[in-house]
């Protein structure tokens, strides 16, 4: 398995390949588009993050030492910005989640999305992703 | 008629770029953009008669506060106030309200009822439900139509003895609703209640003239009017005003303080405690002088026509509905498309240099009526072109091309 980092400079990477916002805007489309990202009973008010513009349902499951992320929007960009952070922190261990930073969404040109600014739900999702990690971390322990 | 060409070099900010494009400003419901005529009020204030007012012998103090008095009554001229004292500055609309439903809190007993339209922004909406909760009074809604029309039937239903203060705003944030309000403070006169307009949205576009509409509170705020931010007034008839307790104790509001008793200063001090927005008030009266330089006729006038245009344009787009449909709004559209989400819409549309707002525009209730999760917002000023409507249509229909 990868670590965060290392599958951070992958999304990196792919990103580079993009020469303008329209195209990293597509593809982040496609990402929001394609993924079945959490079952549908996590789809309720007991996993959903409200911000003002769009909602973010989160929810966590430990296997093994790993933590598995699935989650969901009813905004198709916040989706697709979802799929990238899933992508980089599920299925790790609580401690490298909990150490891992969100400079990488700076990186690949989309770090709007996470200004508090925007409201759209995403950084009280990394929060609470965080805040999983470290429930976890301390089950594990 | 408006020389919009001529306007716009007064506005610097409209000379940008945003992402690589130029900036295309229909965000101005939620702030309006600033005249150099009004950046140079501020710039000169502080440059050159910064000094704290009302309590100064020296110079410079005098020249701050006659500028701020001064202000005071360009104010009060707008919106026909019968004296400057009943314009009282505050730091906006959210402030004014506040005051009003603090000092409420002494006037009500449980039982008692208010009114509250169902077109409310949430600033005119929570003061009342916390003041409901201390007093144990109660809150009821003025129901709207489909359309976004308040349905004045259902008012005439809902008023009472019990009824003790009705607010309105005179225009809707979220769909840019007109308000009968001229009908509904006829209709709450009639049963000895009050009523409060909320003209922030309405000061941009309509000149209230608060004499003859007999309103009895009127509250706006100055960035909604090529203002700056934090400064706004309370409008209230003099016996209004009067028998609202001081909202804050401080400074400026006092007669004369003892340790055993303190007697407020009158009107407007008792609700100015501490020193205010000084540079925002001046500033204010210089934002009202740059409107009526161009004419607040003229202003409805062109806006009218941007809203045509633009109501016209995007309703040739498959799958765009407009929420809002009232006969008489101002220039402000707020829509949907199919169903995309409008907090898509909003970031691609900033990726080329358009700000739109998105959301629920601080009025849930209104989403909540019609099973949506917000709307992409519109909304226009006199230094608004058509061309910039036509590029917002294009850069619309790529964006549902991307998201679709």
């Amino acid at each position: 398995m990868e670590t965060i980092k290392a599958v951070q400079n992958d999304i990196i990477e792919e990103f580079s390949m993009f020469d303008d916002w329209m195209q990293r805007y597509e593809y982040m489309i496609e990402l929001g588009k394609s993924l079945p990202l959490i079952a549908s009973e996590f789809k309720s008010d007991d996993y959903i993050i409200k911000g003002c513009q769009s909602k973010v349902w989160v929810h966590a499951d430990l296997q093994g030492t790993k933590l598995i992320f699935t989650a969901d929007s009813d905004a198709i960009i916040t989706k697709g910005i979802i799929a990238i952070l899933i992508r980089a922190y599920s299925n790790q261990h609580p401690d490298e989640i909990l150490n891992a930073n969100n400079d990488f969404i700076d990186k690949i040109g989309l770090k709007e999305h996470l200004s508090p600014t925007r409201a759209n739900g995403l950084v009280s999702m990394i929060k609470q992703m965080k805040m999983y990690a470290l429930a976890f971390k301390t089950q594990l322990n | 008629m408006i020389d919009v060409k001529k306007i716009r070099k007064d506005f610097p900010i409209l000379e940008r770029q945003v992402n690589g494009y130029p900036l295309v400003y229909f965000d101005n419901a939620a702030t309006s953009q600033t005249p150099v005529q009004v950046i140079n009020t501020i710039v000169d204030y502080y440059k050159n008669y910064n000094a704290n007012i009302h309590r100064g012998v020296h110079s410079l103090s005098q020249e701050a506060t006659d500028a701020y008095e001064a202000a005071r009554q360009k104010i009060q001229s707008h919106f026909n106030a019968a004296h400057p004292y009943e314009i009282i500055f505050t730091s906006g609309t959210t402030h004014s309200i506040n005051i009003i439903a603090s000092g409420y809190s002494e006037l009500l007993k449980a039982g008692d009822e208010l009114l509250v339209s169902a077109l409310e922004h949430h600033s005119n909406i929570v003061p009342w439900q916390m003041l409901c909760e201390r007093t144990g009074a109660i809150l009821k809604v003025i129901p709207m139509d489909e359309q976004g029309v308040l349905i004045l039937d259902e008012l005439d239903k809902l008023l009472s003895d019990k009824t003790k203060l009705v607010f309105v705003n005179h225009v809707s944030n979220a769909l840019g609703t007109v308000n009968p309000i001229a009908e509904i403070i006829e209709k709450t006169h009639a049963v000895g209640a009050e009523v409060l307009v909320d003209g922030a949205q309405a000061s941009p576009h309509i000149k209230a003239d608060v004499q003859s509409l007999n309103v009895d509170y009127y509250v706006t705020s100055a960035h909604k009017l090529c203002g700056p931010t934090g400064v706004g007034i309370l409008f209230g008839k003099q016996a209004a005003l009067e028998k609202l307790p001081p909202y804050q104790g401080g400074g400026e509001m006092i007669a004369e303080v003892t340790f055993e008793n303190t007697t407020y200063a009158g009107l407007p001090h008792k609700f100015e405690a501490g020193t205010p927005n000084i540079s925002g008030g001046i500033a204010f009266g210089a934002a009202l002088d740059y409107m009526n330089s161009i004419g607040m006729e003229n202003i409805a006038a062109y806006e009218e026509e941007l809203l045509v245009h633009g109501t016209k344009e995007l309703m040739k787009i498959p799958g765009l509905k407009i929420y809002g449909e009232a006969a008489h709004k101002t220039a402000v559209i707020s829509f949907n498309v199919g169903a995309i989400h409008p907090y898509d819409i909003g970031s691609i549309l900033d990726k080329m240099g358009i700000a739109v707002r998105t959301g629920h525009h601080c009025a849930q209730p209104i989403m909540d009526f019609y099973k949506i999760p917000g709307t992409v917002r519109a909304s226009f000023s006199f230094y608004n072109t058509f061309e910039e409507i036509d590029l917002m249509v294009v850069a619309l229909k790529k964006a549902i091309t991307m998201l679709q």
